[in-house]
């Protein structure tokens, strides 16, 4: 199981974001996904999220759980309600607007 | 095809039986092993119910697990549906015989940022399979993927890959499809499967609804390609095929009475082979069900189970109108010989009935089969549809070894040539039996039309129905030709008057000679009198000559010894 988590400070009054990211060990696709996200968030979440990223091929069982079908999969737990977002995260404006970080 | 050709003729394919009544005689053995396999029908045409018991039959009757992948039912929902089955799929699941992946994708909660595989599918279903050992899997609809995600291009490139994943894996597959318009599937999922193709429907004719189950393709092997008809009951799916693709029943040579003494002497005596087919046609109230009781009442003697198909009278009918000719059923259907299953034709189609026909037999196991008669199919199918089910059903029967009767009726006096379902081909034995009128009355008349490997009178019999029982006659020869009924019967007595009369005059010139010779006898006692009394007299006068000759002698004797003895005593004297 890889694991990585990055924990910004908690100092803003701005609600904490909690992301988990699924991927498929470092095929492109996943490597891809992850620096996107990475990118993403220092830029406009700087310190206050949080990111599980959870390799399927590790956990095969979650891949049910979850209801995964397409990967890469991004998972915005908090705030609520939940958002799905699957492929590369390349799309940034996608990104943004589907994590409702566009204002 | 070559290469399916070449397949075939090196090594056989390998195939699983699915366990569907009916399917696997189709496919000649199931679906390909370690192959995916595709289902394709409208929206309530069985395709999950054909995969489910794919996978459940598999589980039970030949202990391979398998996975099942829904993406449109609820698991919840699913396990109640099945449950009306039988199919207990919590238990299988608890002993790991089953695995259930309910795939829920929902195109409003999803966004699409870029590049994405199907990779999570793929772990799920190989997760799956890895955990329980699966040897099949079902995919219950995959394209309702194509409505989750929008990028037809990833989709069906990762469909493709999944459709050679899971075959290097070694599972059979089905995948089922919803039909599209001029395709099999919405999204030409025929194109990614390319093995075996099978093709279910659903089609109303007359408000009566046929499923209809077709092989479109199945690469590397022999296959049935007609439409087959099918169900959906109590127990699942079952495929009606013409059971074999071949005739290659076994067949008897003993021969059974038919109950009738002297039709069994139409067939030199012998009656008909044992699990034989035999029509008897005839119009209206020529005493077909009579024929048929008659058969019935001969098996039930041989102590051999007999199932009665009905489709005019109630059971208690014909044990009440048979009592009337002699026949006692009921002490049949009590001792559990017979069963009589009267049915309206209209209660359900004609696969229905088949299905009927075939469930019965299979509970009852009866050694002769009659259904009275089969004319009344026609109003729940068209001919050729009534045909083809009775082809079947006569096949199933002789698979079975079990003879079978049918009874038909013939509306037009004429059409003697071809029975009204055309089935007259089908059957070894037809029995003809018709109206012959003449002189203002009806008589009966049977005749064997043919009888397949056995010697059979070619004569036209009086049919005789009494209060004992059926009879043959043999219809008179006279000599203004054939004479039946009250013609035959006052010829008959014509004959009896002319002997009558025969006997009397015989009888009285007898009696004139007897006559005679006495007259005679008294003439030559008379003259024997005669004789004697003049012979008496004759002799009277000879006795009389006799006896006077000898007194006289006597006399001239007396005399002459007087005369010497007077001599002599003078001599003494001195």
């Amino acid at each position: 199981m890889e694991k990585r988590v990055q924990k910004g400070k908690e100092e803003s009054v701005l609600p904490a974001y909690k992301f988990r990211l699924f991927v498929t060990g470092s095929t492109p696709n996943s490597v891809r996904a992850i620096n996107n996200l990475q990118r993403i968030c220092e830029a406009h979440l700087a310190g206050r999220y949080s990111l599980e990223i959870v390799d399927v091929y590790q956990q095969p069982a979650v891949a049910q759980s979850e209801q995964i079908i397409a990967l890469p999969l991004l998972i915005r737990k908090m705030p609520l309600p939940e958002r799905k977002l699957i492929g590369d995260l390349s799309e940034t404006e996608r990104v943004l607007n589907a994590l409702g970080l566009n204002e | 095809m070559s290469r399916s050709a070449r397949k075939s003729n090196l090594q056989p394919l390998e195939k699983k039986p699915t366990g569907i009544s009916g399917f696997d005689e189709i496919t000649g053995g199931g679906l390909p092993a370690g192959r995916p396999s595709l289902i394709c029908g409208e929206a309530g045409a069985g395709k999950t119910l054909f995969s489910i018991e794919f996978i459940v039959r598999g589980a039970i009757e030949f202990k391979e697990p398998g996975v099942i992948v829904i993406f449109e039912e609820q698991a919840a929902d699913l396990e109640k549906n099945v449950a009306s089955l039988g199919f207990d799929l919590k238990k299988l699941q608890k002993d790991n015989m089953l695995w259930i992946d309910h795939v829920h994708i929902d195109r409003s909660e999803i966004e699409e940022t870029g590049e994405y595989d199907l990779d999570g599918l793929f772990i799920r279903i190989g997760h799956a399979i890895d955990s329980i050992g699966a040897k099949r899997v079902m995919l219950d609809t995959i394209e309702n993927l194509f409505g989750g995600l929008s990028n037809e291009g990833i989709l069906r490139a990762e469909l493709r890959r999944l459709f050679g994943w899971l075959k290097n894996k070694g599972v059979t597959t089905i995948i089922t499809g919803e039909r599209g318009q001029g395709t099999f599937t919405r999204q030409g999922l025929e194109e990614y499967v390319s093995d075996c193709v099978i093709l279910l429907e659903h089609r109303v004719t007359n408000q009566i609804s046929t499923r209809l189950l077709r092989v479109v393709k199945y690469r590397g092997s022999l296959h049935g390609t007609n439409e087959y008809p099918f169900l959906i009951d109590e127990e699942g799916i079952s495929v009606l095929p013409v059971t074999s693709l071949g005739l290659d029943n076994a067949v008897s040579s003993q021969r059974i009475s038919t109950g009738i003494l002297s039709l069994d002497s139409m067939f030199s005596g012998n009656g008909l082979f044992r699990g034989s087919s035999c029509l008897v046609s005839g119009t209206a109230g020529t005493g077909k069900t009579s024929i048929a009781a008659y058969f019935a009442e001969a098996s039930c003697n041989r102590r051999e189970r007999c199932l009665y198909f009905a489709f005019e009278e109630s059971p208690k009918q014909i044990v009440r109108n048979m009592g009337s000719i002699g026949i006692d059923l009921k002490r049949h259907m009590d001792a559990g010989l017979l069963e009589i299953h009267s049915l309206r034709p209209t209660l359900h189609g004609l696969e229905m009935h088949l299905v009927a026909i075939h469930r019965a037999v299979k509970k009852f196991k009866p050694r002769m089969v009659i259904v009275d008669p089969i004319t009344n199919l026609v109003t729940i199918g068209s001919m050729s549809e009534v045909k083809s089910m009775l082809i079947r059903l006569i096949d199933f029967l002789q698979g079975e070894g079990i003879t079978v009767l049918f009874t038909a009726l013939v509306y037009d006096k004429d059409a003697t040539v071809q029975t009204d379902e055309g089935i007259s081909s089908l059957v070894d034995t037809w029995l003809l039996v018709r109206d012959i009128e003449a002189n203002g009355e009806r008589n009966r008349g049977i005749y064997i039309m043919k009888s397949r490997g056995t010697k059979h009178s070619n004569q036209v019999r009086e049919f005789v129905i009494n209060d004992t029982g059926l009879e043959l006659v043999d219809v008179y020869l006279g000599p203004d030709g054939i004479l039946i009924g009250s013609a035959r019967e006052a010829q008959q007595l014509s004959e009896v008057t002319g002997l009558e009369l025969r006997h009397y005059a015989k009888s009285r010139k007898d009696r004139e000679v007897e006559r005679k010779r006495m007259v005679l006898e008294s003439k030559i006692a008379t003259l024997k009198e005669e004789f004697e009394s003049v012979r008496d007299e004759l002799n009277k006068t000879f006795v009389e000559e006799d006896l006077k000759n000898e007194i006289m002698e006597k006399n001239r004797d007396e005399l002459t010894k007087t005369r010497n003895t007077r001599n002599s005593s003078h001599g003494k004297r001195k």
